[in-house]
């Protein structure tokens, strides 16, 4: 007897590509960057890489790495 | 301390809203689980956000379980886990209303049976996925949509109900300090028997402030003295890191109430009823490091 069961398969993109729902992006002036890690370390999707590049598929726009960039290095830019 | 991995265990990327708390609070708490490792999760944000069928963002074994039911449901497949000699880390994940209200039963029964899990509120203090609905958790004074004016009565002492059934380890957390947050959940998972861990998870649609001030808001609660950072180790309790300071001095409790449109409708007497809470709550916690009580 086979029990149908709902299981769900791990897949990047499993909600879409959630940077669709930006209004404003997060650039990262690499010039003043000091490498301290905390915008890696506090983005909740993990879209920011451990070299600080932002993955904009799936960035959502919050501005949590603005708020905890301790130089200021980067700035939310309006979307065209 | 031990190294916190790069590795993911959160595809890219959940559905959860912008700033989401709960979401950086899943982050740490599976890198510090690791790959072996079964999320038992009950109806809240955290089962909504995983991704749509037949995909999910969750890159570790994910049980969605019925609300009443994650504790009884993680006694069980712990128990089978340890029957075939197997180490598997069994967690609850499950939010507020789930814990406080709704599953509150089977935690207490799984603390008493001496399950070997460990269970994780995440506390955004309200019926966040369903539109913000008052829970056990939500605080005096917090407005929500069943609590207009703001709420009248106290929060839930979830921690002294747990505290009751004398758990091997029960620690809080805040998601604004991952590390602290990662390390506790390292610890807990190190010792056999049941833990507990309940860490507060600031909302931005439910408590509403705007998305980039998710730590912000989670350190003022923390350096207000609203959310005090502690562990209890076989019942010894150590106030951690940035809770020490806190312990000493604390910014008024106005400076965090008056960032989050919720506590819009607080009163003065609100304001000051939640002040004394904080301040009885200090001096109840200052004694117990000491060894009066
Ligand atoms: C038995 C049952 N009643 C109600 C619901 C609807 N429901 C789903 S999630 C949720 C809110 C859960 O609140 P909480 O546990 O605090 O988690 P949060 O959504 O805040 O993350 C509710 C009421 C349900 N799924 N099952
Ligand atoms: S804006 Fe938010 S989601 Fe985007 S990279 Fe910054 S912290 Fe991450
Ligand atoms: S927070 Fe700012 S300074 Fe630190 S790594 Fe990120 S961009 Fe660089
Ligand atoms: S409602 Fe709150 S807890 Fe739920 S996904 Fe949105 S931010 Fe996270
Ligand atoms: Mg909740």
């Amino acid at each position: 007897m086979s029990a149908k069961l709902a299981i769900s398969k791990p897949k990047t993109g499993a909600s879409g590509k959630t940077g669709s729902w930006r209004t404003f992006k997060p650039v990262v002036d690499m010039d003043k960057c000091n490498k301290c890690g905390n915008c890696y370390r506090f983005c909740p999707d993990g879209t920011i890489d451990t070299e600080f590049n932002i993955d904009y598929d799936y960035c959502k726009g919050c501005g949590i790495c603005v708020e905890v960039c301790p130089k200021k290095a980067i700035t939310m830019v309006r979307e065209d | 301390m031990a190294e916190i991995p790069d590795e993911e265990f959160i595809l890219k990327t959940t559905s959860a809203c912008a700033g989401c708390s709960a979401s950086l609070i899943l982050r740490y708490v599976t890198k510090a689980a690791g790959k072996d490792t079964v999320l038992v999760v009950p109806a809240c944000c955290t089962s909504v956000i995983q991704g749509v069928y037949p995909n999910t963002a969750m890159n570790i074994p994910v049980y969605n379980v019925a609300f009443a039911s994650a504790a009884a449901v993680a006694s069980g497949m712990s128990e089978a886990f340890r029957a075939v000699g197997k180490k598997t880390n069994v967690i609850c994940f499950a939010g507020d209303g789930g814990t406080v209200d709704i599953g509150i039963q089977a935690l207490s029964g799984a603390l008493e049976r001496g399950t070997d899990f460990l269970y994780i509120c995440y506390d955004n203090e309200a019926y966040s996925n369903t539109g913000m609905q008052r829970s056990g958790a939500t605080p005096l004074g917090a407005s929500t949509t069943t609590t207009p004016l703001g709420k009248k009565d106290y929060k839930k002492d979830l921690d002294a109900i747990v505290q009751a059934h004398n758990p091997v380890y029960m620690a809080t957390a805040c998601s604004a300090y991952p590390v602290d947050l990662y390390n506790k959940v390292k610890k807990a998972l190190s010792i056999p028997g049941p833990k507990f861990m309940h860490i507060l998870a600031p909302c931005p649609p439910g408590w509403r402030y705007p998305s980039e001030k998710t730590i912000e808001v989670g350190k003022l609660a923390v350096q207000s003295g609203m959310w005090v950072l502690y562990e209890r180790e076989n019942g010894k309790l150590s106030i951690s890191g940035a809770s020490k300071a806190a312990m000493k001095k604390r910014i008024p409790v106005s400076e965090y109430l008056k960032v989050q449109g919720r506590f819009k409708t607080a009163t003065e007497e609100d304001i000051s009823v939640l002040s004394e809470h904080v301040e009885n709550n200090i001096k109840k916690l200052e004694r117990e490091v000491e060894g009066i009580c």
